[in-house]
């Protein structure tokens, strides 16, 4: 599903320029539940945001989906990020003036598909992470892990192919933490590929695989054995 | 490519930022009030010049014969000139093309007049039916002296409108018979004179009647003629020229005397009035456009804070896949419509404003008030396209930047 190969991203910083990923080699195949552990300044976000289309490498291949990712035009990035992916991000990204059933909808405005319809399929989506009776209510009206699971929808209502989430957890107490990872197990156990940053060990522990990342290079990647459940 | 999501969208955003939708359109409204009342107060002093400059038809020349101040080709200076029945035929032969009305006059002042034991002293105007148009006057009732009385020698008057309130009250004059130094005429006409109330105390009775009751042989007191008024102001000039130097050349005035014979032209007085009211037009365009200028830098500060402010949202925007075209498009319709419609507002509360006021500011010299159609249509416009350009540049700007600058942006 992306394919990352000798992968190179550095930041002009003045008249320097800060080297941030040393070419990375990943493989994340369909259907995979990825954490990618590592402290800040790692190049753990820059990853994130070049395999979200968000920004772009500098050299190396990216593949995401069979198709080889350069030169994308903003027009072309905006489609397939639409298409493809889903974000859900550490400060929840929720537009504040919209209601939660409008932000959930809002990707597929950009589907160019009907307001009734979008309606119907956003409302399924609240429902699907318990939130369909707070549809109508603002983002300021909605507890951390509400909106976070509002953000997690919207992520989802384009049936992307995988969902990236940037220290979704990053903002909550543990609690609400565990649920929303529960609610990410869940969205990975239906077969979608989901693909976590996080520099925490127990979120990090609860997904399938964990990439070390430290200082642009990966520098372990690791299966995670199943405690048994209890 | 009428989109009502896409509206629906736009309305929803403006609805949900009154404050910022509040400031933008006020913005506009008021510098758009703005042009409209400078726009009308200008318009206003203009009709006020124009109304001070209509007391004669604009294109009349009036010429008085006088006594010469120098010698000329073996004349004494001192002599009275004379003008001639003579010189009416002269003068219609040899500018027929550039003439438009022509009249000459006999006048007889303090001439006594009575009906009906009222009567009062008024100056009485041996006249061709051309003097009507040349005095921009309007017949109230009955008409005019006509060619038949010309012929006839009729003892016809047509008299002003305060000669019928002098001498009639609040009856009718038309067709009853006054006195004048004893002899009586047949009142066939009243008339309104816009030149004011002088202008209005005249009668006037045929040439050929005055001629034959004052004079007893061809002389004419002055002549007063309408040039063609397709002609320029310039070129009317040049024709009066030409006309008076003809006409000194006929009755021996040496060209350069001033006093033999007098011209009154009023194209001289109308070139004045027409570049004033040129220097005018462009100080009230030049403030129009300032106003307009100061609005359209208004709005696009605010487009750009605007933009500024929503660069977060942009960014949220552009990573659930809105394309560049799609955010530009948001944004400048947001802006168009904003103008538009407060552009409006504006305007309407422009004219009303004007409307309102326009009779309380006659003492001020500004006369009717208004702005016409076609600058409350054009500044609409101009709303609309500078609205456009406004909202394009932040929005290019909005939509170029990274959504990962976007989003990382607080």
């Amino acid at each position: 599903m992306i394919k990352l190969h000798n992968l190179h991203k550095s930041y002009p910083i003045g008249k320097e320029s800060l080297h941030v990923l040393k070419g990375l080699d990943l493989h994340i195949k369909e259907g995979e539940f990825v954490s990618i552990m590592g402290s800040s300044g790692s190049g753990k976000s820059t990853l994130l945001n070049i395999v979200g289309l968000l920004d772009t490498h500098d050299s190396g291949d990216y593949i995401l989906n069979g198709q080889r990712i350069e030169n994308l035009n903003e027009k072309k990035a905006a489609i397939l990020r639409n298409k493809f992916l889903g974000f859900v991000f550490q400060s929840f990204n929720l537009i504040n003036y919209k209601t939660a059933l409008e932000n959930v909808s809002l990707p597929l405005y950009y589907q160019g598909i009907g307001r009734k319809e979008r309606q119907e399929i956003a409302l399924q989506y609240l429902d699907k992470v318990g939130l369909k009776d707070r549809a109508n209510h603002l983002p300021s009206e909605l507890s951390g892990g509400e909106k976070q699971r509002v953000a997690i929808a919207r992520a989802l209502v384009t049936n992307p192919k995988v969902v990236l989430a940037d220290e979704p957890t990053g903002a909550l107490d543990s609690t609400t933490s565990h649920a929303v990872m529960e609610l990410l197990k869940g969205i990975n156990r239906e077969g979608m590929t989901v693909f976590v940053i996080t520099h925490e060990e127990d979120i990090a522990a609860e997904t399938d695989r964990i990439v070390r990342l430290k200082d642009g290079v990966i520098i372990s990647d690791e299966r995670v054995i199943k405690k048994a459940t209890v | 490519m009428f989109d009502l999501d896409r509206w629906i969208e736009i309305f929803q955003t403006l609805g949900k930022n009154k404050l910022r939708t509040a400031l933008s359109g006020f913005t506009i409204a008021f510098a758009i009030l703005l042009f409209t009342l400078l726009f009308g107060v200008g318009n206003g002093l203009k009709h006020t010049f124009e109304k001070q400059f209509a007391g004669d038809a604009q294109n009349s020349v009036y010429i008085n014969p006088g006594k010469t101040t120098k010698p000329y080709k073996g004349l004494q200076s001192g002599r009275r000139i004379q003008f001639k029945n003579e010189d009416i035929k002269f003068i219609n032969e040899k500018f027929e093309d550039d003439i438009q009305f022509f009249s000459p006059n006999i006048q007889r002042n303090n001439v006594q007049a009575i009906y009906k034991g009222e009567q009062n002293r008024y100056t009485v105007r041996g006249v061709y039916p051309d003097y009507l148009p040349l005095e921009s006057a309007v017949m109230q009732d009955g008409r005019f002296i006509s060619v038949l009385d010309l012929k006839r020698r009729s003892k016809v008057v047509a008299i002003g409108r305060l000669v019928e309130k002098d001498l009639f009250g609040n009856r009718y004059a038309l067709g009853k018979n006054i006195i004048l130094d004893g002899i009586s005429y047949q009142v066939i006409g009243v008339f309104n004179d816009p030149g004011g109330d002088n202008d209005e105390r005249y009668i006037y009775t045929p040439f050929t009647t005055a001629q034959g009751m004052y004079r007893n042989n061809e002389d004419i007191d002055n002549f007063g003629f309408t040039y063609n008024p397709s002609l320029s102001v310039d070129k009317a000039l040049k024709f009066t020229n030409l006309l008076t130097k003809v006409l000194k050349e006929k009755h021996k005035v040496d060209p350069r005397d001033q006093a033999g014979i007098r011209v009154r032209n009023y194209a001289e007085g109308t070139k004045n009035v027409q570049s004033f009211m040129m220097v005018l037009n462009i100080i009230i365009l030049f403030i129009g456009i300032g106003t307009l200028i100061a609005g359209v830098i208004g709005i696009s500060n605010i487009m750009v804070f605007i933009v500024k402010e929503r660069t977060k949202e942009l960014g949220i925007r552009k990573a659930l896949g809105a394309t560049p075209k799609s955010i530009i498009g948001m944004i400048m319709m947001e802006s168009i419509f904003v103008t538009a419609i407060a552009g409006y507002a504006g305007l309407m509360l422009g004219v009303f404003a004007l409307k309102a006021l326009g009779s309380s500011l006659e003492k001020y010299f500004i006369l009717n008030p208004s702005v016409e159609n076609y600058v409350v249509v054009g500044a609409t416009i101009i709303l609309i396209i500078s609205g456009t350009i406004a909202g394009y540049i932040p929005a290019k700007r909005a939509a170029s930047i990274k959504p990962i600058v976007a989003l990382n942006d607080e």
